[in-house]
C-alpha cells in the first residue's frame, strides 16, 4: 500500500514537472513574434529556391523560372504598365480643385515612399495601406474616392511605387498590442483556408510556388506585394492589392470580402512585413 | 399470383408519397432553411460563391414554377452552406498546421 502510494505521488510530481517544463515552451509558441515569422518566412523561400537571388523573390513567377524571365526581360523594354505609369504621373501633380495635390497628403511629398505601406497608425488603431490612404487624401480634399480595384487607383499607385523602385521593404510594428493584433490577423488570414476548393493563400504561394496552376506559374508569397500594383495579360489591364486578393478569393470559390476590409488590410501588413528588406519593383507585369 | 399483385400494388402506394413533385411551400422550406445556413456562413466571413449561385439557381426555378428543382438546388446551397461552416470552425485552429515555423 505504501509503496502503491510512494509511486502514485512520484508519478503525479513527474506530470507537474513535466507539465510546468513544458508549458511556456506552448505559450512562447503562440506568442506573437513578428521578427522570428519574418526570418522563418525568408529562410523557408531561401532554402527552397537556393539558386534564386534574394532580391529577385519580387518579381513572382519570373523568379522561379529562366524562361519566363527571359520574356519578362523582354516585356520590360516596352512595358505593359507604361500607359498606367504616365497616367498615375499625371494624376498625382494635377491639383484637386481646392488646389491641393497628393503631394499634400504624404510624407516627402509622396515620392519614395512605397515602402513604408502599409503602417501601422497608433491612433485609429488599424492598418492604413497605401489605396486607403490615397482614397482618404482624395476625400479630405473634397473629391469622391477612386474605386480600390480599377484603374486610377492602379496609376496612382504604380506612379508611386515608380518612384521607389529599389528601396528595400520597411514595414514597421510599433510596440502596440493591437498591431501585434493585426499582423497575427493577417497571418491567420493567410493561412486560414477558404472557398469550396479548400485553399489559402498559402496552398498556391507557400506550399506550390513555380508549380503550374493551370497555365500560370504560381509566385512564391516572399515579395509578393513588392510588385503591386501589376499589370495582367488575364485582366487585360492593371489591378491594385485589393484586385488580388479578391480574385484570389473568387478563384477558390470563396466569396471576397470588401476592398479594404480589416481582413485584407491585416493580411497586405503581414506579408508586406515578411518581406522586409527585399525592393520595391512595382509596378510589374504578370502573365 | 393475385398475392403477388396486391403485394406489387401495395408496394406502389407505399412509395406514392415519397415520389410526389414538390410544392411551394416545400421550396420555401428548403430555401428558408438554405439562406439561415447561408447567413450563418456569411456572419463567419465565410462564403462560398457556389452557396449564393444554388440560392440563385434555387429562386429562378420556383420562380419558373419548377418545385421540384428549386427544393434540390435549395438543398444543395443548404449543404453548401453547413460545409463552408463546418470550414470556418475547423480552420479556427487548423490554420496553424500551415504555419512556416
Amino acid at each position: 500500500m505504501k509503496a502503491r502510494s510512494v509511486l502514485l505521488l512520484g508519478s503525479l510530481g513527474a506530470a507537474l514537472i513535466a507539465f510546468a517544463l513544458a508549458s511556456p515552451g506552448v505559450i512562447a509558441a503562440d506568442m506573437v513574434d513578428p521578427v522570428a515569422d519574418a526570418k522563418a518566412f525568408q529562410n523557408f523561400f531561401f532554402q527552397k529556391f537556393p539558386n534564386v537571388k534574394h532580391e529577385d523573390f519580387v518579381n513572382g513567377p519570373y523568379s522561379m523560372n529562366e524562361d519566363m524571365k527571359r520574356q519578362w526581360q523582354e516585356k520590360e523594354e516596352f512595358p505593359p504598365y507604361e500607359f498606367a505609369l504616365e497616367a498615375g504621373k499625371e494624376m498625382f501633380s494635377t491639383p484637386f480643385k481646392n488646389g491641393k495635390t497628393y503631394a499634400d497628403c504624404f510624407p516627402n511629398g509622396g515620392i519614395g515612399i512605397r515602402q513604408n505601406y502599409p503602417y501601422f497608425d497608433t491612433g485609429e488603431g488599424k492598418v492604413i495601406t497605401l489605396e486607403l490612404a490615397l482614397n482618404r487624401c482624395r476625400e479630405a480634399n473634397g473629391e469622391a474616392p477612386y474605386s480600390y480595384v480599377k484603374d486610377e487607383m492602379a496609376s496612382l499607385t504604380a506612379y508611386m511605387a515608380y518612384t521607389s523602385r529599389g528601396k528595400p521593404m520597411e514595414i514597421k510594428i510599433p510596440d502596440d498590442p493591437r498591431a501585434l493584433a493585426a499582423f497575427e490577423n493577417g497571418k491567420r488570414y493567410f493561412y486560414t483556408r477558404r472557398g469550396q476548393m479548400n485553399f489559402s493563400c498559402a496552398s498556391c504561394h507557400v506550399q506550390s510556388p513555380g508549380e503550374r496552376i493551370r497555365a500560370e506559374t504560381l509566385a512564391p508569397a516572399l515579395g509578393i506585394l513588392n510588385a503591386m500594383p501589376i499589370y495582367r495579360s488575364e485582366w487585360s489591364g492593371m489591378g491594385t492589392t485589393s484586385r488580388r486578393f479578391v480574385t484570389c478569393n473568387s478563384q477558390t470559390r470563396a466569396v471576397p470580402l470588401e476592398p479594404q476590409s480589416d481582413e485584407y488590410r491585416d493580411v497586405e501588413y503581414f506579408l508586406s512585413y515578411v518581406a522586409n528588406g527585399l525592393p520595391i519593383s512595382g509596378p510589374g507585369a504578370r502573365p | 399470383m393475385k398475392r403477388s399483385l396486391s403485394l406489387a400494388m401495395l408496394l406502389a402506394l407505399s412509395l406514392a408519397p415519397s415520389a410526389r413533385a414538390a410544392n411551394e411551400a416545400d421550396y420555401k422550406a428548403a430555401y428558408a432553411a438554405a439562406e439561415a445556413a447561408s447567413k450563418e456562413a456569411a456572419g463567419m466571413r465565410n462564403q462560398w460563391t457556389v452557396t449564393a449561385s444554388a440560392l440563385a439557381a434555387a429562386k429562378k426555378a420556383a420562380d419558373g414554377g419548377d418545385f421540384d428543382r428549386a427544393v434540390a438546388a435549395a438543398r444543395e446551397a443548404e449543404a453548401l452552406a453547413k460545409a463552408s461552416i463546418f470550414q470556418a470552425v475547423s480552420e479556427k485552429e487548423a490554420w496553424k498546421a500551415m504555419e512556416i515555423r
